[in-house]
């Protein structure tokens, strides 16, 4: 078996800042770290493969000093790791990103077939939840999207039987393999890396892959690859301060229910009887 | 099964760095272990870094390491409730290369030098808690981790976890250090743009000052305050003596919101933004706490062995003296393939020899003296402040009455009692 997981290094978006000309992330302003479910997808891969056998790779597009995330995946359990870096895929959307990890991809599977390709539902600084299935597409494999929990797994049958998150409930879904998934972060626990990992990943050195080392049709990366315009960027309005309401628990309780019952009305809709 | 390399090193602040980085040049196989998420992450200092210990360790450290202000100019205030008596020296030969000094910040600068000891080949393992030595037939052969599997082996392991070296106590090296043996020192960084900064210390741009204050800024506890000023902000905090904070039950935080408000501080940080609160223990004990140093596959380098001077607010230049001389010892150690105390000694003969011994040899008695006669800083300092507040009103009075006046106030103290004070202070310190 051989797992393939992407992963994004983002900044942390829980202390960065927008830059208040531009309305753009000031990436100077937090520190750049995994995105947060692809931490996840790597755990799953790993768990996978400690159970069933194989091996994990991650690949990564982004700065040079996106190695580090490589090696917090090494950390994590991952066999190797590759990054994808170069001037070339700069400005890239959704759709060249896709296109850019797909060709990446397919250097990779030509060592090894892939078999399962695990991604995080989404990265926490765009928000798209496109990449993933974007370069499933590419691959004309099936995609399972927001999975949080993988049931069964056949590596002689080739089947994955998984849980996927939707709106009202969960899905049970069946696919042959290969196959690609993106991962919530209620999948699984992050383990505490074992020290032997540590110590691989502090020694370990990615393979860091430019545009000519992969496969490409240049018009496909980068600004030109991007049909994406972003028409405006705006900080969302602040949030006024509510009314507070003091007084004993009775009393607030009390004041709290007027106001949900008489004022926005509660109960009225017919979806509680 | 576990990994061996030739030296652990246990915490990744100036003195494990500086082993790491004097071990993995001269080839070394070094693993070093930082608690934090990264190095700096943890650690605390009011943030003067010396030029002469870094370039022996990193000699084209101006290339790359992230320094504030070179420093060009140290003050030292005597503080009373609403006067400061000032001292202070500004020497331009400073600004220039190869200069004396530097004011960082921690988290910067620790990572910076951690990552420089990776650049010579030591490996770095972040977020990983080394919780105890592994003894073997008397021996130190290792050293346990709180990760599964967490187990690792080295010819010699280097203690540099900081002021309460938990290692070194469960080796047995000190006891549970005593409150009169640390200040807890808390402070805090204040955003100020770089012009503010320059205009209200009377600085050109790159250049850099401290003040050290004495006497009010600790409400008379044995202790100092710090003002140090980085490119976009000033560093602020108090340090006291763990035991006099208790005794008189006072709270450091509110030692340093009094500091902040105390009249002549006050416009030195107006507007500022603060941006971040730490503190930190910083050992104090001096050469009387000074621990054992060596045993068989293990030394103690830099706050875990107390290696502060309190006189002269110097920590960081001890800790990368000390972490380089016990790596240059197992240099040596290594090439006879011995490691046990008695070669691994030669680190602390070295260090004892060295500027580092000597200096706090010098110091020995001087915290110990100024903590057991409060009078230094109790009544002292506002005597010098009050002498010069008579000697420079001009109201009259004659400069020959001014001289008796300020004679009267030591007399009213007792002329013998104020000389044998002021002989015992020259004792300490001479």
């Amino acid at each position: 078996m051989h797992y393939v997981v992407f992963v994004k290094q983002v900044p942390d978006t829980s202390v960065v800042k927008l830059d208040p000309v531009t309305n753009t992330l000031d990436r100077s302003s937090a520190p750049s770290i995994i995105n947060p479910y692809d931490s996840h997808a790597v755990e799953e891969a790993v768990r996978l493969k400690n159970k069933y056998g194989g091996k994990v790779t991650v690949i990564s597009m982004g700065p040079p000093m996106a190695v580090d995330v490589i090696k917090k995946c090494i950390e994590l359990g991952a066999d190797d790791g590759v990054l994808i870096s170069d001037r070339a895929f700069a400005g890239s959307d959704t759709l060249a990103t896709s296109y850019a990890l797909t060709q990446a991809l397919r250097k990779v599977s030509e060592k090894e077939p892939v078999d399962v390709i695990f991604a995080g539902k989404q990265a926490i600084d765009g928000d798209t939840a496109q990449v993933g299935p974007g370069v499933a597409r590419r691959l004309s494999m099936p995609v399972l999207a927001q999975v949080i929990h993988v049931e069964s797994f056949s590596a002689e049958k080739k089947v994955i039987r998984v849980h996927r998150k939707i709106e009202d409930g969960v899905e049970i879904v069946e696919s042959k393999l290969p196959v690609l998934i993106t991962v919530e972060k209620e999948i699984n626990d992050l383990t505490y890396a074992p020290l032997p990992n540590m110590i691989k990943a502090a020694k370990y050195k990615p393979l860091i892959w430019s545009v000519n080392d992969i496969e490409v049709d240049r018009d496909q990366l980068g600004l030109k690859g991007s049909p994406t315009v972003v028409g405006k960027i705006f900080a969302p309005p602040k949030q006024s301060g509510g009314q507070k309401v003091t007084g004993t628990a009775d009393e607030v309780v009390k004041t709290v229910m007027d106001k949900l019952v008489n004022v926005h009305g509660l109960f009225t809709g017919g979806g509680v009887s | 099964m576990a990994e061996k390399f030739d030296v652990i090193v246990v915490g990744a602040g100036p003195a494990g760095s500086a082993a790491a980085h004097t071990l993995a040049k001269a080839g070394l196989n070094v693993i070093m272990f930082e608690r934090g998420e990264y190095p700096g992450s943890k650690n605390v200092m009011g943030g003067v870094i010396y030029r002469h210990q870094l370039q022996e360790i990193v000699p084209d450290f101006l290339e790359s390491a992230p320094l504030e202000r070179p420093i060009v100019q140290q003050n030292f205030w005597m503080m009373d409730e609403k006067s400061v008596f000032q001292m202070g020296y500004k020497g331009l030969e400073w600004a220039e290369a190869p200069h004396n000094n530097f004011t960082v910040l921690r988290a910067k600068f620790d990572q910076w030098f951690a990552g420089k000891a990776v650049e010579q080949g030591a490996l770095l393992i972040n977020e990983t808690v080394v919780t105890e030595a592994i003894v073997e037939d008397g021996k130190v052969i290792g050293v346990r981790t709180d990760r599964p599997n967490g187990d690792v082996y080295a010819d010699v392991v280097i203690l540099a976890d900081g002021v309460n070296s938990l290692l070194a106590k469960q080796l047995g090296f000190h006891k549970e250090l005593k409150p009169s043996e640390v200040a807890l020192a808390v402070m805090q960084v204040i955003n100020l743009p770089a012009e503010k900064i320059e205009d209200r210390f009377n600085l050109e741009p790159n250049q850099g000052a401290t003040i050290e204050l004495f006497g009010d800024s600790t409400k008379g506890l044995l202790g100092t305050s710090f003002i140090y000023t980085n490119k976009e902000s000033i560093s602020i905090g108090v340090g006291t003596l763990l035991s006099g904070l208790m005794e008189n039950r006072m709270k450091p935080y509110e030692l340093l919101e009094t500091l902040k408000q105390h009249p002549v501080v006050r416009k030195l940080i107006q507007g500022g933004e603060p941006k971040e609160y730490l503190a930190h223990l910083i050992p104090e004990g001096g050469y009387h706490s000074i621990p054992k140093l060596v045993d068989h596959g293990v030394m103690v380098v830099g706050d875990a062995a107390q290696l502060v001077n309190g006189i002269h607010r110097e920590g960081s230049n001890l800790a990368m003296a000390s972490g380089r001389m016990a790596a240059e010892t197992v240099i040596m150690a290594k090439q006879v393939n011995d490691f046990s105390a008695n070669i691994l000694d030669a680190y602390r003969t070295n260090l004892m020899n060295s500027f580092v011994g000597q200096d706090l040899k010098k110091y020995k008695d001087a915290a110990h003296t100024l903590d057991r006669n409060p009078v230094y800083f109790k009544e002292y300092i506002p005597m010098m402040n009050r002498a010069a507040s008579e000697m420079f009103t001009v109201d009259g009075v004659s400069k020959w009455d001014k001289q008796k006046k300020v004679m009267g106030m030591v007399q009213e103290k007792g002329t013998i009692s104020t000389i044998r004070d002021l002989y015992r202070a020259w004792k300490v310190m001479k």
